[in-house]
Order: structure tokens, then C-alpha cells, then sequence
């Protein structure tokens, strides 16, 4: 009786059955159900810096709480956002970046720029500034200097709202290709700014980024509180055609709550070391 | 070197108040990695078990594309997936794009050619003769492939724990199809990624620390039920 290989064979069925069981189980609490739960969120394409803030951890809970409305945030950077939104992969956009949201709406794929909050960039640099740009009179001179002593300068790299304002002021400044001594990083701010310490290089970075590291780098800022610097926020309501079975109306009553008396004031109290990381457009309520 | 100090302070003060973040992004890793784990093997195991039984031309190809498949960057088989489940793409309709399953897809996907090649090999020498003794000895086809498995015994459970460790480390699968959403979709990885871009680096260091703290628990769970190792 070859009894050692069938019991053998039957244990190891058992615990096939059972592996199967918990597979099912597994996969099945998948829970909300991939199809209600799609229909009923609201996915927000947004950039890294309102994500990495901790902004959207802070004010979403909150609309939920009050609307039931649930919104899922996927951070992803102001250039995927747009692209990713008309694909018809999200029901609205914030990011922070004029130029593109203007041509996105342009283009139809939104309804309308809806002005948001804002926060300003600033040119950061090591302490012995050798392109001497602080207190040269203006973001444009700074970039100018430093593009012609050819100092080492940070880029973000990426299509985000940050090195598209980069790209500009660049611009502006008659830099047409900047050289060698411009690092194209291709990392988030954080990653940009701790290059920029090690190198002890210049970088455009977001205020509320700087801040949060400011302890751990030698950094400082040198250029900042230039009109050309002021860093815009805005919603964009993805056009619904683009997006069967999205959540439009939820996106719209997320779009009224931010930019209500409540939303504005939530935005407000979002600080770090006591200070507004995003002022509300219109300036904080109260 | 002192944020990897910090960053074990940091994981043992999480641990101790239970954080809620890093509870929810340890259940989506477990949920969604023994998920993948497993809907990969039992796919895995009956394409193991032809490719050692059968032998065909082109047999050596079909092994070297395999092994090819191993070197495929997660971001591209998560792109790959992603033209796929896209709002306006072919499955657009079933609205996974950023939810557990796209992301459980996109891990299955990563690791099945991993452990065909390995299971494969785990079988490869033996697998003909106990098959068909088995069969002699009055096994059904079904019982005689099990046996097979079971035969080749530790390679088989070392190619599944090969293809967790896979899935569970993994975050361009995780990022581009979960979209690393807060308490949905954010994994351990994904969280890792976040707290780095971020600046946070003793608190990514914590979250790795105990990412392999859980495995390690889970690999002496099923070391400990499983048969006397003879062969690792």
C-alpha cells in the first residue's frame, strides 16, 4: 500500500485548498470594490509641493468629514498632472504653473482656472554667495549673475511648476541654454535642495520646502519677495467629457469648499514654525 | 550615518504608539503583496511544470526570454499595465486605474516570469520521473503534478518567498498604478519614497526597518510550519 506518498499528496492539497481560500480572501476585501469606490472619489492630480506640505493630508480629511465626499490625491507633479488629467485620469487639477493651466484650458480639456492659494519661490544659495546675487536688485540681475560667472546651480529637471518658473526667469534673464555649471537633478525639491547644500550650489526652490529643511542645510535664501517669485496655485475642473463614470460634481463641491470662507480659513491655519505655508487667494480670512 | 541612528529611534517610538499611517500602509503592503504572491504562483506553477515535462524546440529561447523578463524595470511593467487600465484605454471601463487591484496587476505581472524561471529550475531534474511513478502508482494527473511540487519541496517554497521579496520591496509598480494615496494606495515602499522626497530620511530609514521586521516574522511563520528544511 503506497500510503506515504497519497497522505503526503493530500496534506499538501489541504494546504493548496487553504492558500487558495486566503488568495480569495484577500483579493475579494479589496475593499471599497474597485468599482464603487471609482465611481464615488474624487481623484485630484496635484503637484509634489501641496503633497510633501502636507497640505492635502490636512484639508481633505477635513471636506470629507463634512461632505462625505471622499477624494483620493495622487501627487504626481504639475506636468504629469495636466497630461495625466487629459487622458481623462483625474476630475481636477492643482498645480502651480500659468502658462501650462492657461493652455490646457485653451485647449478645452478644462472649464476655467480657479486662482487657489499661493506661497513665493526663493533663490537659495551657500553663504559665501560667490555670484554675489543677494541684494543685486532682482530675481532677473541674480539669474544673470549667476548664469555668468557660471556658478553651480541646481535645476529640478522635471516638467514641474518649479523648474517651469526656473525655465522663465532663465528666460527673462537672455540665458538662452544655460551651461555645464546648471545641474538638471530630476528630483523632487528635497532631494534638489540637499544636492544643492552638497554642492554648495544655487537653487529655486518653494518656501514651504525650504523651510522644512532649513535646519539640515547650509543654505540660505538670498533673493526673495520679487513679483516674478509670487508661485500661484489653481484648480482646474478637468472637462467631464474626457472622463466617463469620474466624479465631476464631487469635484466641483471640493473646487466651492476650498475656495469658500471654510476652505480658505483651513488653508490658512496650515502653518509651519507659525508661519502660512499657502496664503488663500484674497489673503487669509478674518 | 546618525539618520540611520535616528531612523531606528524613530521606528521604535512608531511602533510604540501605533501610528495610524504607518498601520494602514503595512495592511495595504501585506494585503497587496501575499496577494500578488499568491495569484502569481498558482499561475506560475502549472507553467513551470509544462516547461519541465515538455520538451520542444525552442525550449532554450523560451528560457532565455524568460530570464530576460527578469531584468524589465518595474516602472515600464507598470507602464505597460497602466496603457492598459487607463481611463480611455482598452480596460479604462473597469476603473482600477489607482485602486489595490492595479497595483496587485501590475506585481503578478512583475514577478511571474521570476518564478516560472525559478520554479522551473527547482523542478527541472526530477520532475519527469516522479510525475509518471506517480501515475504507476495510481495518482490522478492532478495529484501526480501536485506530487511533482511537492517533491521539488524547498526550491518551490524559496522561489515563492523569492517572488514576496520582489513584490514587497518594489515601488515603481506600487507608485505609477496605486498613485501612493493616503490610506488606499500607499504602501510601506511608496510612504518610503514620500518621506524621502520629503527630507524626512530617518523616518524612511524606520519605515524600511520595519517593513523587514514584518517579513522577517512572516518567513519564520512559514519556516517553522513547513517540513524539517533539508534543502533551503
Amino acid at each position: 500500500m503506497p500510503a506515504p506518498p497519497v497522505s503526503g499528496v493530500t496534506m499538501s492539497c489541504n494546504r493548496a485548498r487553504l492558500a487558495t481560500a486566503l488568495a480569495v480572501l484577500l483579493v475579494g476585501c479589496d475593499a471599497p470594490l474597485p468599482r464603487t469606490g471609482e465611481a464615488s472619489r474624487v481623484l485630484l492630480a496635484t503637484t509634489t509641493s501641496t503633497a510633501n506640505s502636507g497640505l492635502l493630508d490636512h484639508l481633505l480629511p477635513i471636506f470629507q468629514r463634512q461632505t462625505g465626499i471622499r477624494v483620493d490625491a495622487v501627487a504626481v507633479g504639475t506636468g504629469a498632472a495636466l497630461r495625466l488629467a487629459e487622458r481623462g485620469d483625474a476630475d481636477l487639477v492643482l498645480v502651480h504653473d500659468p502658462r501650462a493651466e492657461e493652455a490646457f484650458v485653451a485647449r478645452g480639456s478644462g472649464e476655467a482656472r480657479i486662482p487657489l492659494m499661493r506661497n513665493d519661490f526663493v533663490l537659495v544659495g551657500p553663504a559665501t554667495d560667490p555670484a554675489s546675487v543677494e541684494a543685486c536688485g532682482g530675481t532677473i540681475e541674480a539669474f544673470r549673475r549667476i548664469a555668468r560667472r557660471g556658478s553651480p546651480f541646481v535645476s529640478r529637471g522635471d516638467s514641474s511648476g518649479t523648474h517651469a518658473r526656473e525655465l522663465s526667469l532663465w528666460r527673462l534673464a537672455g540665458v538662452l541654454r544655460p551651461g555645464a555649471w546648471c545641474l538638471e537633478a530630476g528630483q523632487g525639491m528635497a532631494g534638489c535642495l540637499t544636492l544643492a547644500d552638497e554642492m554648495s550650489a544655487y537653487a529655486l526652490t518653494d518656501r514651504a520646502t525650504f523651510l522644512a529643511l532649513a535646519d539640515r542645510l547650509q543654505l540660505r535664501p538670498l533673493v526673495q519677495g520679487d513679483s516674478l517669485l509670487a508661485n500661484p496655485y489653481s484648480l482646474i475642473l478637468v472637462d467631464p467629457r474626457l472622463r466617463a463614470g469620474g466624479n465631476h460634481a464631487g469635484a466641483r463641491r471640493l473646487v466651492e469648499w476650498l475656495t469658500s470662507l471654510e476652505g480658505r480659513r483651513r488653508i490658512a491655519d496650515f502653518r509651519a514654525r507659525g508661519e502660512m505655508l499657502f496664503v488663500p487667494e484674497g489673503g487669509p480670512p478674518g | 550615518m546618525s539618520f540611520l541612528w535616528a531612523g531606528l529611534l524613530e521606528a521604535l517610538d512608531r511602533i510604540a504608539h501605533l501610528d495610524r499611517d504607518l498601520v494602514g500602509a503595512l495592511a495595504i503592503t501585506l494585503r497587496v503583496s501575499i496577494s500578488s504572491t499568491l495569484i502569481a504562483s498558482f499561475l506560475a506553477l502549472p507553467l513551470a511544470f509544462l516547461l519541465a515535462m515538455r520538451r520542444f524546440r525552442g525550449k532554450r529561447l523560451v528560457l532565455a526570454g524568460l530570464k530576460t523578463a527578469l531584468a524589465v524595470p518595474t516602472v515600464v511593467v507598470a507602464l505597460f499595465v497602466y496603457s492598459l487600465v487607463a481611463r480611455n484605454a482598452p480596460l479604462g471601463g473597469l476603473g482600477i486605474l489607482f485602486t489595490p487591484t492595479a497595483i496587485v496587476i501590475g506585481q503578478v505581472l512583475l514577478i511571474l516570469p521570476l518564478l516560472v524561471a525559478l520554479i522551473h529550475g527547482a523542478l527541472e531534474s526530477s520532475t519527469r520521473t516522479v510525475y509518471e511513478e506517480a501515475l504507476l502508482l495510481g495518482a490522478s494527473p492532478a495529484a501526480a503534478f501536485w506530487k511533482t511540487i511537492v517533491e521539488a519541496g524547498g526550491g518551490v517554497t524559496t522561489a515563492v518567498m523569492a517572488g514576496f521579496g520582489r513584490v514587497v520591496s518594489e515601488i515603481g509598480v506600487s507608485l505609477i498604478l496605486g498613485g501612493n494615496i493616503r490610506g488606499f494606495t500607499r504602501t510601506m515602499t511608496t510612504a518610503i519614497a514620500l518621506e524621502t522626497n520629503q527630507g524626512n530620511f530617518a523616518q524612511a530609514i524606520a519605515l524600511g526597518f520595519l517593513l523587514l521586521c514584518i517579513v522577517l516574522v512572516l518567513n519564520l511563520v512559514i519556516q517553522l510550519a513547513g517540513r524539517q528544511p533539508d534543502a533551503v
